[in-house]
């Protein structure tokens, strides 16, 4: 496998392509359009070599690269996935495209300069997914943030300034911590394994003999700068800010492959490098995602941007993801596994539903919508069905999710007590209040609003673009095992590594 | 035929498939009322199919030794995650088979009264599609292998009443909508699954499994403290009590009548509402194990019983009588539960089918022909316009009030029988009152409507409805009449002479020998019983008559004389005023006001916001030292320099 290309070609695409968007002539933006459109394709379709290549037996990396870097240092350029990262790596190749389809009626400004962000952000989002060595995984973190920087700051909306601001130093903040404590690490290393290393693998036997005080403090400054990627309650007040302000391509990348980065980095390195403060903390890291699901469900329910309750909603979507990942067992962690990617979908297809309404009448206001189910009945029937996915309707993929997490954390010996399962699964009957209230207030009723009268239902292109986003909410809710045997045997590593028999007798 | 029993949740699946896609196509392709025909064919036909073969399928396992009564069809695996194993599989045993044709057989006769009902609707196709899917969830529930497939049955069934409720979405209903009616059904169950899920996971943690046979074969024999019977049993009838619409979670089901009359019938009485008894019955052996919740279960359902009677005997709206009602004998049949009757629970669930839903179609047909009026107080007379209904309405009636031969008398006197043996005289006392009570009401709804003086104006021209209509009514009504035949006590019948129970007892013979009820009583008792609670009911039907036919004044100066009663009995006890104002007002209030705008907004932001303002401060204000004069700088060095030096002469 170590002569294997196919990750830095998945890499490579977007990053090169971005590049040539750049000298394509300016004013033929349809070209430009199916340009990007056509690279990320492709990426989408080496991710699928890779994904068929992938053998989900095997718990190790796979599709291994390394090539040395700053040799002083022993830093080095090394890529590889296992399970769990494969999904997400396949969630970004496969949301990119779209979101990039479905920006060709709305972004009519610098089409080039945005088709290049795109591409960048996904060549960022890649290299988090795929990097196997800390200091090459910090650089894609923050190189990520540029692109979105921009994506938010020149095609948002009214106070996208603030916005973009508020996202860029919110985040970067986290990153320091995490800067840090990666230094930190590597110079252990040199005591521990006699060399300086930032390689994933071997710090994977070396951290967790770390002393314990000292793995607690590792452990908040990776966990901290995740915790704000994620966002995990009380850090995700730049969320609504930046979902409101963004352009609908930017709120569909945000919720569907931004956040996961935050889950991803907690379980990709927080549990394994540093198990027993993992542990340590888990009550708490529970609880504040426990209250991340009610209280974003509560603040999304009075909402009266159709946005801004997507964007709350993600706060409690993501609180069922920590959660998982945190009762450490591997029915929860296979739960939020597959629940980054449910996120992606559902909060995704929610995104895509709330742009589409808004290129049409330009207000998100929930108040100056009512009885469009006869005016749009596709429209209304996409929204329902986007609804009932992120509601978690047994059949579609969100329940899986939920469901797993739920059943894990309710069994785990790390937490140990019912409650945080019964008050999680509380958020169940939340979700449906806020999305079903909305759901009327804009659907059914009475028309109010003579000019909703004009509204047009969804046209080829967005059928076109929800289409593939629904058939993978179907197949995940009747026939997970597509999905979840890729991450089973990455899975139960990571359990193994956290909960190791002597682990537990500390606790 | 029972290794393609899974045709019949999909043949369902297809119609609404089918009518969901293609139905406005049909509709529109085809002149008149063609396209509806072909519509209503495709949906009624699915479910027609599905019955025969549900029925074969009870006759093949008819013939079987009674050991091997159950098969198991699997279709593939759904969840394999570490010790989680559960596959898409149906279970055919005796309890699944009499739900499966309950609801695939009044199902179908429905479905074939909605062709004539909702003729001319613009969402025609739409009201077959979501009945379809209906059916589909449904039979999941009942058919299903294991927790969690009944589950997806169980939130699937959720969807469509709540798609149901909510099918004339632009039409005002009370004070509100029928999607907020449709809201609040969907959201009161959601808190009854909240415990179904719990329940589920307490299951799974016990017992490692979460297949119907692993669970209920290990809970026999497994030695589980009883007190983790006891919060699943719990767990899980906070579930049926939102699907079955018991205190305290029963608000929703009237609110549901906003929907079309087929779908009151269908789901809000026959088939989904009974999904709680049907579940509770399927894991009778984990109640079974908890004594305290099978207690619980019985007073929650005799309280139900009197409490939804009560407030049905001043409703005046003919769907919400029939909805207390309904609410009502859901009561009884969690009493059976209760008392350790599940079969006589079932056989309730069965003959209630045939005469509520009959009552409900007779309803529809007579708020059809009163071109949508539902106060049953501007009806009247209406027996000469409309004599099929009127027969087979009250057939029903006469059913429901537990008059002797008609089924309801056999299952719900098997019921009280069953709750004094079991339960004590308390629970016979009050289950007899309720249905003294059940009698006078369903009188009054008949006399008010269907005898006495015409109450409303020349501008309605009532008339009986088509065939299609009354058809699947008559067929109903023999239903309701020759339905009990099959319960037949054993007091009259002779040992194994009650077919329905001899069909259903090996179901439940893990939780009866656990049961273990040895009561000695007297046939002599269960005839008296018998005897005074046929009395009751009759005497009751006759001062209905008394009161409502022959001297209505009387019915007037009651409610007068009595007034603060009736209000509170008119207003349901108030009892959704009260959950408004204690939860729904408060979490929204505090959501928006306090979490929201201020949490939120001020103290969570605010901090953010204010550690950027206080940089921001600070920079400003260290910028001002910058002054650029020289002399500044010096004296700041200098004392810079005094500091240092007392700093280190301190420290020496």
């Amino acid at each position: 496998m170590e002569n294997n290309f196919l990750i830095s070609l998945l890499l490579l695409i977007p990053l090169i392509g971005g590049f040539i968007v750049i000298i394509l002539p300016k004013n033929n933006l349809n070209f430009i359009r199916y340009f990007g459109l056509f690279i990320s394709a492709a990426a989408f379709v080496v991710s699928m070599l890779i994904f068929f290549g992938f053998n989900s037996a095997v718990s190790d990396f796979q599709f291994v690269e390394k090539y040395s870097w700053i040799k002083n240092l022993n830093i080095s350029y090394t890529v590889g996935l296992d399970g769990m990262s494969l999904l997400l790596i396949v969630l970004t190749t496969f949301i990119t495209p779209l979101t990039l389809i479905s920006s060709w009626s709305s972004i009519q400004k610098k089409v080039k300069e945005f088709t290049f962000f795109m591409l960048m952000l996904e060549v960022g989002m890649l290299g988090v997914f795929a990097s196997l060595d800390l200091f090459l995984f910090y650089i894609f973190w923050e190189a990520m943030l540029i692109p979105m920087y921009f994506i938010i700051g020149i095609w948002g909306g009214e106070k996208r300034i603030y916005a973009t601001v508020k996202f860029f130093i919110y985040t970067m903040f986290g990153s320091l911590l995490m800067l840090v404590a990666i230094i930190w690490l590597a110079v252990y290393a040199s005591s521990a394994l006699g060399h300086f290393s930032t390689d994933l693998v071997e710090l994977y036997t070396a951290a967790p003999t770390i002393a314990t005080e000292i793995q607690n403090y590792m452990f908040l400054a990776f966990a901290f700068s995740f915790a704000i990627k994620v966002p995990l309650f009380p850090l995700h007040t730049w969320l609504p800010d930046a979902h409101v302000q963004a352009p609908t391509a930017g709120s569909v990348i945000l919720a569907g492959v931004l956040l996961k980065m935050g889950t991803y980095g907690l379980v990709r390195f927080c549990l394994p490098l540093f198990p027993e403060a993992s542990i340590h903390f888990a009550p708490l890291m529970s609880v504040l995602a426990i209250i991340g699901i009610i209280y974003g469900a509560l603040v999304a329910m009075v909402q009266t941007d159709m946005k801004k309750l997507v964007a709350y909603s993600s706060v409690a979507h993501l609180g069922f993801v920590v959660l998982g990942i945190f009762a450490m067992t591997e029915e929860s962690i296979q739960g939020a596994i597959i629940q980054m990617v449910n996120h992606g979908l559902s909060t995704g297809a929610l995104f895509l539903l709330v742009g589409f309404i808004y290129e049409r009448t330009h207000t998100r206001e929930i108040a100056d919508y009512g009885g469009i189910a006869k005016i749009v009945p596709i429209f209304s029937f996409a929204l329902m069905f986007a609804s009932l996915s992120s509601i978690g309707l047994p059949g579609l993929n969100g329940f899986i999710g939920e469901f797993l997490i739920l059943l894990g954390t309710f069994k785990s010996p790390v937490l140990d007590s019912w409650w945080y399962a019964v008050f999680a699964a509380s958020g169940v009957i939340f979700a449906a209040v806020y999305l079903l209230w909305m759901y009327q207030r804009v659907v059914f009723g009475e028309v109010k609003n003579q000019k909703l009268y004009e509204l047009k239902d969804l046209n080829k292109r967005e059928i076109f673009i929800l289409v593939p986003i629904f058939v993978f909410v179907v197949w995940i809710g009747i026939y997970p095992g597509t999905f979840l045997n890729i991450s089973k045997a990455s899975t139960k590593k990571v359990v193994e590594q956290v909960i190791t028999p002597d682990v537990l007798g500390i606790k | 035929m029972t290794q393609l029993i899974y045709l019949t949740i999909l043949l369902p699946f297809l119609g609404f498939l089918i009518n969901g896609v293609f139905g406005s196509k049909i509709k529109n392709a085809f002149p008149d009322s063609i396209g509806e025909k072909i519509i209503g064919t495709i949906g009624s036909g699915v479910i027609g199919l599905s019955f025969l073969i549900a029925l074969f399928s009870f006759f093949e396992t008819l013939a079987l030794p009674v050991e091997q009564r159950q098969t198991i069809v699997v279709l593939f695996n759904w969840l394999d995650v570490a010790g989680l194993n559960v596959n898409f599989a149906y279970q055919v045993d005796q309890l699944s088979l009499v739900m499966a044709l309950i609801v695939t057989g009044v199902g179908f006769i429905i479905h074939i009264y909605s062709i004539g009902y909702m003729h001319g609707d613009t969402g025609f196709w739409r009201f077959f599609s979501y009945l379809n899917l209906f059916i589909f969830a449904m039979m999941n529930l009942i058919m299903a292998d294991n927790f969690v497939l009944l589950f997806l049955g169980w939130e699937g069934v959720g969807l469509c009443s709540y798609l149901l409720i909510g099918f004339w979405y632009d039409r005002k209903f009370e004070k509100s909508t029928t999607a907020d009616a449709a809201k609040k059904a969907f959201i009161v169950n959601r808190i009854g699954d909240f415990g179904f899920l719990l329940g589920m996971f307490l299951i799974y943690l016990t017992f490692n499994s979460l297949n119907f046979n692993e669970v209920f074969s290990r809970a026999s024999s497994f030695g589980v403290d009883e007190s983790v019977f006891t919060f699943i049993a719990l767990f899980l009838f906070i579930g049926a009590t939102g699907k079955s619409a018991q205190i305290p979670l029963f608000v929703w089901l009237p609110d549901a009548m906003a929907g079309p009359t087929p779908v009151s019938a269908l789901i809000h009485a026959a088939t989904m509402v009974t999904a709680g008894v049907y579940m509770v019955a399927r894991c009778s052996i984990i109640f079974a194990s908890a004594p305290a919740i099978m207690t619980l279960v019985a007073v929650i359902g005799l309280l139900t019983a009197i409490f939804a009677a009560t407030i049905g005997l001043v409703q005046n709206d003919i769907k919400k009588v029939l909805a207390y009602s309904t609410i009502s004998q859901l009561g009884y049949m969690f009493l059976a539960l209760g008392v350790g009757a599940f079969s006589a629970g079932i056989f309730h669930v069965m003959t209630h089918a045939f005469f509520k839903a009959l009552l409900f179609l007779g309803a529809g047909s007579v708020i059809h022909a009163m071109h949508d009026e539902q106060n049953i107080q501007h009806y009247g007379g209406l027996k000469k316009y409309m004599p099929y209904t009127a027969l087979t309405f009250l057939t029903a009636a006469l059913a429901i009030s537990g008059i002797p031969i008609l089924s309801g008398f056999f299952s719900k006197d098997e019921i009280l029988w069953y709750s004094f043996a079991n339960g004590g005289l308390w629970y016979w006392i009050i289950g007899a009152f309720t249905a003294l009570l059940t009698a006078f009401y369903m009188f009054r709804l008949y006399f008010l409507t269907f005898e006495g003086k015409e109450r409303f104006g020349h501008e309605k021209h009532p008339h009986e409805s088509p065939k299609l209509m009354t058809v699947p009514l008559i067929v109903l009504a023999v239903l309701s009449i020759i339905g009990g035949f099959i319960g037949i006590p054993e007091i009259f019948s002779g040992q194994h002479g009650n077919l329905f129970h001899s069909w259903l007892e090996p179901v439940f013979k893990n939780a009866n020998r656990k049961l273990a009820f040895y009561g000695s009583h007297s046939h002599f008792q269960e005839i008296l019983l018998m005897v005074v609670s046929v009395c009751a009911a009759s005497a009751s039907i006759l001062f209905a008559r008394y009161v409502y036919l022959k001297r209505p004044s009387v019915a007037v100066k009651t409610s007068q004389r009595f007034a603060g009663i009736y209000k509170i009995l008119l207003n349901k006890y108030y009892v959704d005023e009260t959950y408004d104002a204690l939860v729904v007002n408060p979490i929204k209030k505090s959501s928006e006001s306090f979490l929201w705008k201020i949490a939120d907004n001020k103290i969570i932001d605010g901090m953010v916001n204010g550690a950027a303002s206080l940089v921001n401060f600070l920079s400003d204000n260290i910028k001002k030292m910058q002054t650029g004069i020289a002399q500044f700088y010096a004296i700041v060095m200098m004392l810079g320099i005094v500091v240092a030096l007392f700093w280190i002469m301190l420290s020496l």
